[in-house]
């Protein structure tokens, strides 16, 4: 069993230690019912920042629409758990927010995936906002620019935080994977990457597809944990705050993402007694870890057990060595 | 049959022929030159052979399996994947990635294992990437690059990312590789080295080399048949010998009546 090696052998256990951690703070009560809620938003952001990051990141194309996939995903759940109020149709509705995504996602990226640059970006953007415009003219099914409320409360931290696990895990082994390695060689240079033999076109869809899906899921928790929903909560301002935290992370870089997502949710924790002054503050900050560390927290340098566990091997011996 | 046939190839950019009327053939395990000055056309001819750039007119036929297919139409990658393995003129190697990620792209199109089963693991996605790794160290190997695979592209000196250049392209498995002025901004001493590296890269992987080279030492040294280019058309063609006492070719480069 391949599978079971050391390295995903340690991941388990480091994932069960930051899940018993998670649940040890809240069990004492550290993090409470106010705090529960950043606990779910830097758990969201999670998710929205890991897919946008393998679209920009490791893909290397510029897109604004991550909001409008979220959308997709946010009333997929929204509805389905309106009609069927169990956990089934939590799950239903998040999968086939993901599953609609990604096909939207399709159709979209293969016409706009062969514009660069700036010219994506416009694009994507307008994909969102065609998504958004439609949720809102959709009548009954979407209630308009009212929204949807009376969400059926139905998604636990414990369950985000699964789903967190799981895009980690697709979308690492994605990008540690041939199929990523050429994705990320569109990044580096498309000319040379299409003069390899890679189908640029497809690779950057798959991911494309890959970041839409996983919004929709993050877009479906977050319907289904804060209850209410309005096309408002999906505009471009949204795409910019995941972009902000992937920059902040490091394009290109996993890790990134997951600590500046976190480290994000805690300093708007902190700024909560500034009242108005908040966003000035947080902006600042962002303003300042752009000057001093241009390339993201992480630039595109990952944390890795497996790295871990060769420091440590390295290190036994010299213990050794000094108890003689 | 030649491998690589091509017939009356034009490319017009608005109104100036950057290639005109060109043809050429490539037989297979040769190693054949292209030369002439600047402008001539000859990193126009090598994206159209690649696909980076419809012809006009003209055509270009690959023999594939004893039967003629012809490459007019068809993408960079289809044409990369059916045997055509390319250099550039300006080092384009994934710069962030490692010497061995670098290698192990160039193989990706001949890598049969899917996307999903990447992303689920599979036994068998385990077993290519490990298969992968073992035949990319062994061709680093070859070309003396084995101590650097961890290093990132950007760090080798100049001389060794035009070497891994190569390594890259041949790890597509091409029957005909392309090299783009793989000298360009070498001393003689490393020109000297990439002579004895093009001879043996010919002879231990049997395939057909075409080479553009400002440099005639090298393009002298190892060429058996030259192509001349200039102003878009093909001037002259044949032995290192003939081209040297060709009067055309000598004019093309000094001047004169």
């Amino acid at each position: 069993m391949k599978q079971l090696n050391k390295t995903n052998l340690g991941w388990l256990i480091f994932i069960l230690v930051a899940f018993l951690a998670t649940q040890l703070l809240v069990s004492f009560g550290i993090i409470d019912a106010f705090y529960e809620i950043t606990l779910m938003t830097i758990l969201i952001n999670i998710i929205l920042a890991v897919g946008l990051n393998l679209i920009i990141g490791f893909s290397g194309q510029f897109s604004l629409g991550h909001a409008g996939f979220m959308a997709i995903g946010a009333y997929c759940t929204a509805i389905m758990t309106i009609k069927t109020p169990t956990l089934v149709g939590l799950f239903a509705g998040i999968l086939l927010g993901a599953l609609i995504a990604g096909v939207v996602a399709l159709l979209v990226g293969i016409p706009t995936l062969r514009l660069k640059g700036d010219y994506l970006a416009i694009a994507t953007l307008g994909v969102a906002e065609i998504i958004r415009i439609a949720i809102l003219n959709m009548g009954s099914l979407t209630n308009g620019a009212a929204g949807l409320s009376d969400i059926p409360y139905l998604t636990t931290w414990q369950l985000a935080f699964i789903f967190v696990m799981i895009t980690l895990i697709i979308v690492v082994n994605y990008i540690k994977s041939s199929a990523g390695r050429a994705t990320i060689a569109i990044r580096e240079d498309e000319i040379a990457a299409e003069s390899m033999g890679i189908n640029t076109t497809k690779y950057k869809t798959i991911a494309f597809v890959i970041g839409a899906a996983t919004a929709a899921v993050a877009g479906g928790l977050h319907a289904s944990y804060f209850s209410v929903i309005r096309p408002a909560d999906f505009t471009f301002m949204k795409s910019i705050d995941i972009l902000i935290i992937v920059v902040f992370g490091g394009l290109g870089s996993v890790t990134g993402s997951v600590i500046a997502a976190i480290v994000l949710g805690i300093i708007n924790v902190f700024l909560q007694p500034f009242g108005q002054l908040r966003m000035i503050l947080y902006s600042l900050a962002l303003i300042a870890i752009m000057i001093f560390k241009p390339s993201g927290l992480f630039g595109t340098k990952e944390f890795m057990i497996s790295t871990v566990m060769k420091k440590q091997k390295t290190k036994t011996p010299t213990k050794k060595e000094e108890t003689k | 049959m030649s491998l690589l046939e091509v017939k009356k190839l034009t490319k017009n950019f608005g109104g100036l022929a950057a290639v005109s009327m060109v043809s050429m053939e490539l037989n297979s395990n040769e190693l054949v030159g292209l030369i002439g000055p600047n402008g001539a056309g000859k990193t126009t001819l090598f994206n159209l052979l690649t696909g980076v750039y419809q012809p006009t007119e003209g055509r270009i036929d690959l023999e594939i399996k004893g039967k003629k297919q012809s490459l007019i139409g068809k993408k960079t990658y289809n044409i990369t994947d059916m045997g055509l393995g390319r250099t550039f003129q300006n080092i384009r190697l994934f710069k962030n990635l490692t010497v061995l990620d670098n290698v192990l792209i160039g193989m990706h199109a001949k890598n049969k294992v899917g996307t999903l089963a990447g992303i689920v693991r599979t036994p068998h996605f385990y077993q290519s990437e490990e298969k992968m790794k073992k035949e990319a160290i062994a061709l680093l190997t070859i070309f003396n690059l084995e101590d650097k695979v961890a290093e990132r592209a950007k760090n080798l000196p100049y001389g060794e990312q035009r070497r891994l250049e190569i390594v890259r392209a041949l790890a597509t498995k091409p029957k005909i590789l392309f090299l783009d002025e793989p000298a360009a901004g070498m001393n003689p001493q490393e020109t000297a080295d990439l002579t004895a590296l093009i001879r043996q890269i010919q002879r231990d992987f049997e395939i057909t080399i075409l080479l553009i080279e400002h440099d005639m030492s090298l393009v002298m040294n190892v060429c058996e048949r030259i192509y001349v280019l200039e102003y878009g058309r093909m001037i002259a063609h044949g032995t290192p010998a003939e081209i040297k006492n060709n009067q055309a070719v000598i004019k093309a480069y000094l001047g004169g009546e």
